[in-house]
């Protein structure tokens, strides 16, 4: 075991893809002597050189066109956007060009692109730095989007995602990059699969299904709402697409309560997509509606208020209450 | 705003041209090339074939069989030089009327009408013949060319990748990153712009006030205006700037100086927004007669090899019709095949749902 923090593991991750394929290509900018503005790839250009950490120009589009290139010629880009509100320069050729050309060459061509957002608020940015766009993309088939939440998973996914020959869509908890936990970085045999999602703690009375920067937050509500006598179970998604829905509908189904969490704003969220499938298949066990707790239908508001806008561990308990009032 | 004639996008080219309208070889200090009559008479049956495959897809869009086809009638010289100029290790990137590269990347015509029949969105293994797929979305497929050219780099290949895209494309964003991603990374890349001197409806100075290749300069590499009905000049032109990349020496704008004699698709009308007397003007720069003037003139080919070319091309066309009625139509569920490599539950899902739906009705 190891202590790692969340940004040093997914270094960590990256460098172990890279020592294993010698394919795989890190491009973005500031992401060689500088090691990224978040520090993820710090150390990687010093040890692989410039042809496999690509100091990129300042555009986007440009990141991931030239990444489906390079795929194309048999190389594994993992490309970083520096931030959430700075992928959609690039959305067009993630959503026209990624996504679709596999299928438009009937299965002649993969893409196993790797794109890595920082996403998520609560470190006091300016504006564009603290966005969800997650659900924009869960939207474009063709595309896996993954979000991972603690060290652990971080060291692992991003290893499952560089490995896949699908192009993934890589969502990081930027405030989560500085927490830190034990990672088993000797052995393989206790990963799960990169789609799967985890009961993160077990409980009986409701579900709170969450990922990314959430799981934590969630995970502090439940401890709080065992003082109300109530036993939450909280489930970390993991995978937004897919989804692994037997989990969530076991889950939903045992408890009959289910509250989604994500920061991203609650109208067409992540979250609506779950209320529906979880309605669909879990309607006769539900004691009450699926409920959301997510952002306001509103821009991500200047840092002194994002406090008020990110839901917390009260924000949380409010939704659990409102869902045992029915 | 006024623009004097010297400077505007429309100015007249500083042209590399080997093979005047008229037929007539002409010299040319640094662009010029070495062809034997069997060449020439080559590249002069590649000409009328690739027409004759545009024009009976033409036909065929027209008669319902097609849902759509853009023409590259006018534009057989530039596709026809530039394609015969790459070798076999070297990747082309198509737009969607590059019918004429595909030609020179052995691509069989009927497999480009499938993405125009609706049958698929593109229908040939781009690694089997070094040709991309066809790319809809104006521009993107520069920035996929110059990824491909940073592979190549990286490979220590000796090999080369050209990008085709038209005047209007110039103006997209990608386009310009592109060009600075192969400046910046001094990539094995040619760009070939095809300057048809229409983006549908709108005219070359809707996108630019210099000429084309000039944009090249700011970003910091060779651009070159070739007369693009001239085959000669666009095979010498394109093969000098390909073996540039391919020995370190960098990116190379190519802007072939052409125009698009037909509509833009089988969609489109031009009636509403050019005049006539344009295209007649053009018609005597005709790329393919060119080549048989001069084949005449300097009695390489006599006109049994002429009527041998077009009886070809009309079997040609013959062929691709009756190939293009036979092409099956994609069976319902294939809509799921092939939108990810590795296992989806939810596409699968839906694909049996789907199928036990489709079942119902039989019963």
């Amino acid at each position: 075991m190891t202590i790692l923090s969340l940004s040093k593991a997914l270094n960590e991750g990256m460098r172990k893809a890279m020592e294993d394929d010698p394919k795989v290509l890190i491009m973005g900018e500031d992401v060689g002597k500088l090691g990224g503005v978040f520090r993820v790839t710090d150390g990687l250009q010093k040890d692989f050189g410039e042809d496999r950490v690509i100091d990129t120009p300042l555009a986007e589009s440009g990141i991931i066109g030239t990444a489906i290139g390079l795929a194309l010629r048999g190389y594994r880009p993992v490309c970083e956007i520096q931030f959430d509100g700075f992928v959609f320069p690039a959305a067009d050729q993630i959503i026209t060009q990624l996504a679709k050309m596999p299928m438009r060459s009937l299965g002649a061509i993969k893409l196993p692109v790797v794109v890595r957002i920082p996403c998520g608020g609560g470190i006091g940015a300016v504006e564009h730095h603290s966005e969800s766009p997650e659900a924009y993309f869960t939207h474009t088939a063709g595309l896996r989007v993954v979000a991972c939440s603690n060290p652990a998973d971080a060291y692992t996914m991003i290893q499952q995602a560089i490995r896949s020959d699908d192009p993934v869509l890589f969502f990081e908890p930027k405030r989560r990059y500085w927490e830190k936990a034990d990672v088993d970085t000797t052995a393989t045999d206790w990963w799960p699969p990169l789609h799967a999602a985890k009961v993160v703690r077990p409980g009986a009375d409701a579900t709170l299904l969450a990922y990314g920067p959430m799981v934590k937050t969630c995970l502090e509500a439940a401890t709080a709402a065992e003082d109300d006598g109530r036993s939450l179970e909280v489930i970390d998604l993991r995978s937004l697409n897919p989804l692994d829905e037997p989990v969530v509908m076991e889950s939903a189904r045992r408890t009959g309560r289910v509250v989604v969490v994500h920061e991203a704003p609650v109208n067409s969220g992540f979250g609506a997509e779950l209320a529906a499938r979880i309605t669909e298949q879990c309607f006769y066990h539900l004691e009450s509606p699926v409920l959301r707790a997510g952002g306001f239908s509103t821009p991500y508001p200047p840092s002194k208020l994002e406090e008020h806008y990110l839901p917390d561990l009260d924000r949380v308990l409010d939704a659990v209450d409102r869902a045992f009032g029915y | 705003m006024t623009m004097d004639a010297s400077s505007g996008a429309g100015a007249p080219p500083e042209l590399v041209q080997l093979l005047t309208p008229e037929g007539e070889r002409v010299e040319h200090p640094d662009y010029d090339i070495d062809l034997t009559p069997e060449e020439i008479r080559s590249l002069y049956r590649d000409l009328v074939l690739v027409r004759r495959v545009d024009l009976e897809a033409v036909a065929l869009q027209r008669q319902g069989e097609l849902g759509i086809w853009a023409s590259l009638l006018g534009q057989e010289a530039a596709q026809i030089g530039s394609g015969r100029a790459l070798t076999d290790a070297d990747m082309a990137f198509p737009t969607y009327r590059e019918h004429g590269v595909a030609w020179c990347r052995d691509v069989d015509p009927v497999k480009l009408l499938g993405l125009f029949r609706g049958v698929n969105h593109g229908g040939w293994d781009p690694k089997e013949h070094n040709f991309h797929l066809y790319t809809i979305v104006i521009g993107s497929q520069t920035l996929h060319a110059v990824g491909y050219a940073m592979g190549i780099q990286r490979d220590d290949a000796s090999a080369a990748t050209i990008v085709y895209f038209g005047d209007g494309a110039t103006s997209q964003g990608d386009v310009n990153e592109s060009f600075i991603w192969a400046s910046v990374f001094n990539a094995p890349i040619v760009f070939f712009c095809q300057n048809n001197q229409w983006a549908i409806s709108e005219p070359l100075e809707k996108q630019t006030r210099i000429p084309l290749y000039r944009r090249a300069s700011g970003f910091g590499f060779p651009g070159i205006r070739v007369d693009g009905n001239d085959v000669f000049a666009c095979l010498a032109v394109t093969r000098k700037a390909l073996e540039a990349a391919r020995t370190g020496q960098g990116p190379t704008l190519i802007e072939a100086y052409t125009y698009r004699m037909g509509a833009h698709t089988t969609t489109d009308d031009p009636t509403r927004y050019r005049v006539a007397s344009e295209l007649e003007a053009w018609k005597l720069k005709d790329p393919i007669e060119r080549v048989k003037a001069y084949l005449f003139r300097n009695e390489q080919a006599d006109q049994a090899f002429f009527d041998a070319i077009d009886a070809e091309a009309d079997q040609l066309g013959a062929d691709l019709r009756r190939r293009c009625l036979a092409m099956p139509d994609p069976e319902p569920l294939d809509i799921f095949d092939h939108v990810y490599r590795e296992p989806h539950p939810l596409i699968d899902r839906e694909r049996a749902e789907f199928a036990a739906y489709l079942e119902g009705f039989e019963k």
